[in-house]
């Protein structure tokens, strides 16, 4: 979910080869700072994570922080509506932010003759947002927009990271529609609004990246100089969102009115990274050796072998990666597969491969070749100073630990067959989320309807 | 919440001022250029085109094999999916499974695009690993087997694909937009019928990959943590041995775009409408074009543009709207898109249309103007910042006969183009009667309005 869609990019991230060393720094109203220069680039990019996400909007403003996101781009104190984006842009520069569920990120990448610009643009918005009714409302119609387009107007939309959190989960933090009810996010007001930056936009409550062709010194002047006199506030205790792990089978069947054929998608619980990291990335690798590349167990097995699948992943991560939300998170399988497989058929032969993989353990050289191609993979990350830049602080806001993202093709590499062994034995070991998704009957979908169940 | 109950936080109002007030925005400081690059190019005795760049901030490397891959039959689409969904699945040395695993030990990866241009082999890996992804690239190219036992199985999962393709609004409304621009040019043919690659056999794919997999006219760019020189000479020694007769097929010239009325295309229960229209235009060699890319900036280049301030910012009518330019071997056109509620289709056209007819008669002011220049010059310098970034654009510009020399040169054509060639480019290429395209949406909802807006071709 981003205020503007993302332009296509290859898929690409982090290494530990020669890589500068990270400087931190706290400026006394709270706000870490996080700085990684890079001499070999012309660019600069500037990111600030704050740690409030979808988990954490209140009942009844379903949507919320993914809206609060948007007008976060609507103006602030030194600057009219339209100019955040047109400075940027008109600085050489691009931009985005997005919402997860534990935090919200907004970031540019610029020339590097464009830092200042784009620390004082960040800064304005954090010390004095412009929240106007005008544009809330405004927003509230682009935001409907995109749900429409990403979810209600396409096939398989919002499968599974809409779909399945109220399947796996009971507490509405979790269970509820990051994107939201449309008639939530009509109710909305600008009192909400002014609510939720007080609650959780205080400098101390966030994290500033700044990576590339920067000069730790002169950077740090600037980030004090433009944000040193944002007042502090109370940050929020930060809530657990925990749940009990499942201990039976939840299934649930929904339609799809765009859809061509079946899908179904299995809800697990992870461990918490933060306290059981290599736990959390033996599911990591698992996932891959079920489904990436093809050679891939489940990839060999069901869409060559038995020729009942016609497309599957496995992983961690709602949104497809790894390490980008706290505990609890969700290990996923999903599968597309024609009208005459039964979804039993394809969940035994998954059951059938954790077991497995639970009992021997997968090879050695089988687990190497995939570590290589999530080193390969993350250098890649790394390689690009945006991607680099919203790795490390979102891992930081997360974890602490921006290093994380610098230390993760060697951490991945030193999981051993036996790890991801009990990684598989614990999937089999706990209750799990069975979503079925089904095929629009041919009946003409109403679509008003259809937008007030999602 | 009672009246009496003290509320805890700021007001919206208070929110949005200090004590300081509004500050001024800082000025940009000194700019720095992109490195040189450091770059070999070299044309093989089987005419196949290499270019190799050093880019070594991360130990890999990245692989782009383009194939210029256009035929005439109506079938051809078939046949090519099937060529590019199968063409890892064995060789005479390897099986599909060897395939993945050799290059899934050097952190690889390699895949096949087609569409009605090009045949696209990418890849990346480890750099250490460059001699095995380009031993599994030339076993690929030249012993590429279509074995049966696969080939049924990925016939299958294509056409599964395809249907699921079919039922996304955009796949619609671009193969709607092809037809009504293209008529029946093989260029249309992106994605291939269901029934035609049902009838496709592996034998008919070995043919074509005889026939049409071909390394003169094609050209192969490495970007990476690699010794130029010496990548060259690793791409000569691996792929010596693909040296079969003949070229490599370009797209025939496109038909010139006429402006004509928008088609409306009929979607039941459609909660949005794609709006689809383009006009001619030119390509990066012409002399207008760095006007031409800056008027299209300003109308829906970017996100600071007119379409996206009126119908996003202003109306809240979508949550994307933009104009783009498509590039050919024989020329280009622009297109502008955008996905809208049911209800506002008609005033979405109206608007859409007014923004084409102001560009052309309202030039961009000084602001605008400068504001799509730097953006211009900074977005190309970051989206060669990286080794997939570069690889794909000295790729595609490979494509279009044009070459890193371009690349060089543009930042200083873009800085000197002046208002009165963007107002001419302006008035030469946006005008709305230039234009042809169309609607899809629920058109027993969005018909009436549309009849009466005009300049509409109802089903």
């Amino acid at each position: 979910m981003s205020v503007i869609p993302a332009r296509a990019s290859s898929a690409t991230a982090p290494s530990t080869t020669d890589l500068p060393a990270l400087h931190r720094l706290t400026l006394p109203n709270g706000l870490r700072v996080l700085l990684a220069p890079d001499p070999s680039t012309p660019v600069v990019a500037v990111s600030v994570h704050v740690d409030v996400g979808f988990r954490s909007e209140p009942e009844g403003r379903t949507g919320f922080a993914h809206l609060f996101e948007h007008l976060m781009f609507q103006g602030s104190e030194s600057l009219e509506k339209l100019a955040h984006f047109r400075h940027v842009q008109g600085s050489g520069g691009v931009f985005n932010g997005s919402t997860h569920p534990d935090y919200t990120d907004y970031f540019e990448v610029l020339p590097s003759a464009a830092l200042e610009r784009a620390l004082f643009l960040e800064a304005d918005r954090l010390r004095a947002p412009m929240l106007t009714e005008e544009n809330l409302r405004n927003q509230v119609d682009v935001v409907k927009e995109e749900i429409r387009l990403n979810v209600l107007s396409r096939p398989y939309g919002g499968f599974p990271w809409i779909l399945l959190p109220p399947v796996l989960y009971d507490t509405f933090p979790n269970a509820h529609n990051g994107y939201g009810d449309f008639s939530e996010l009509e109710q909305a007001g600008l009192d909400d609004a002014a609510a939720f930056f007080d609650a959780y936009y205080a400098p101390g409550n966030a994290v500033l990246t700044v990576a590339g062709d920067l000069d730790i010194e002169a950077t740090t002047r600037l980030v004090e100089k433009h944000f040193g006199d944002i007042p502090a506030r109370a940050t929020p205790a930060r809530p657990s969102f925990a749940e009990p792990i499942p201990t039976v089978e939840r299934s649930r069947t929904v339609p799809d009115a765009h859809a061509p054929m079946p899908a179904l998608a299995l809800g697990y619980r992870l461990p918490d990274p933060s306290r059981d990291l290599d736990g959390y990335l033996a599911h990591t690798l698992l996932g891959s050796v079920l489904t990436d590349g093809e050679a891939a167990r489940l990839q060999q097995r069901l869409v060559y072998g038995d020729g009942i699948v016609t497309d599957v992943s496995a992983g961690c991560g709602l949104f497809g990666s790894p390490l980008d939300a706290r505990d609890p998170d969700t290990f996923t399988v999903t599968a597309v597969h024609p009208a005459g497989v039964e979804a039993a058929q394809v969940i035994r032969a998954v059951d059938e491969e954790l077991d497995r993989l639970a009992g021997v353990g997968p090879d050695g050289a089988e687990l190497s070749r995939i570590a290589a191609r999530w080193a390969s993979s993350l250098y890649h990350e790394h390689d690009r100073v945006m991607s680099r830049t919203l790795a490390l602080g979102s891992r930081e806001l997360l974890y602490g630990r921006a290093e994380l993202a610098v230390e993760l093709p060697r951490r991945l590499a030193e999981i051993t067959p036996a790890q991801v062994a009990r990684a598989a034995a614990t999937l089999r070991d706990q209750g799990r989320a069975v979503l079925v998704v089904e095929p629009g009957t041919g009946e003409d979908p109403n679509p008003d309807a259809n937008e007030e169940q999602q | 919440m009672t009246a009496t109950a003290i509320r805890t936080h700021r007001d919206a109002a208070q929110i949005g001022r200090t004590e300081t007030g509004p500050r001024p925005l800082p000025p940009l400081g000194s700019a720095r250029a992109a490195a040189e690059l450091e770059l070999v190019e070299r044309t093989l005795p089987s005419g196949l085109r290499v270019i190799a760049v050093a880019r070594r901030t991360v130990p890999t490397v990245e692989l782009r094999l383009r194939i210029p891959f256009a035929g005439e039959e109506d079938t051809r689409a078939a046949r090519a999916e099937m060529l590019a969904s199968t063409l890892l699945s064995g060789t005479a040395r390897r099986d599909r499974v060897a395939i993945d695993d050799e290059l899934a030990a050097i952190g690889g990866e390699l895949g096949a695009g087609v569409d009605p241009e090009r045949l696209l082999i990418s890849g990346s890996g480890l750099a250490a690993g460059l001699p095995t992804l380009l031993d599994v690239l030339a076993d690929l190219l030249v012993a590429a087997g279509y074995p049966d036992a696969e080939f049924g199985r990925e016939r299958e999962r294509l056409v599964e694909r395809i249907a699921v393709a079919r039922s996304q609004p955009r796949t619609v409304a671009r193969e709607a937009l092809q037809r009504r621009r293209y008529g029946n040019h093989p260029v249309t043919r992106e994605l291939p019928d269901a029934s035609d690659v049902t009838a496709v056999t592996s034998g008919d794919v070995r043919q074509l990959h005889a026939t049409a997999v071909l390394p003169a006219g094609s050209t192969l760019v490495l970007v990476g943590d690699v010794d130029p020189e010496r990548a060259i000479t690793l791409v000569g020694e691996a792929l010596g041995g693909w040296s079969p007769p003949g070229t490599a097929s370009e797209l025939p010239p496109l038909p010139a775009l006429t402006g004509r009325d928008l088609l409306l295309v009929h979607r039941p229960g459609a909660v949005q409408s794609q709006l689809r229209l383009s006009a001619g235009a030119v390509g990066r060699t012409d002399p207008r074009y760095p006007a031409l890319q800056l008027a299209n900036l300003v109308l829906g280049g970017y996100f600071s543009s007119r379409l996206v301030e009126n119908l996003r910012e202003d109306k809240g009518y979508t949550y994307s709207a933009y104009s783009l330019m498509e590039f050919s071997p024989s020329g280009a056109a622009l297109l502008v898109e955008t996905d809208v509620t049911t209800d506002v289709t008609a005033a979405a056209v109206l608007e859409t249309r007014y923004e084409l007819a102001r560009l052309s008669a309202v030039p961009p002011t000084a602001a605008e103007l400068d504001s799509a220049r730097n953006y211009a010059i900074g977005s190309l310098l970051i989206s060669l910042d990286s080794q997939p970034g570069l690889a794909s654009m000295l790729s595609a510009l490979a494509g279009v006969g044009l070459n890193e020399a371009w690349l060089r040169g543009h930042p200083a054509r873009l800085a000197a183009v002046t208002p009165e060639q963007v107002a001419d480019a302006a008035a030469e290429f946006f005008t709305p009667t230039a234009f042809t395209g169309v609607v899809v949406g629920d058109a027993d909802v969005v018909g009436s309005r549309l009849r009466a807006l005009g300049g509409i071709e109802l089903p």
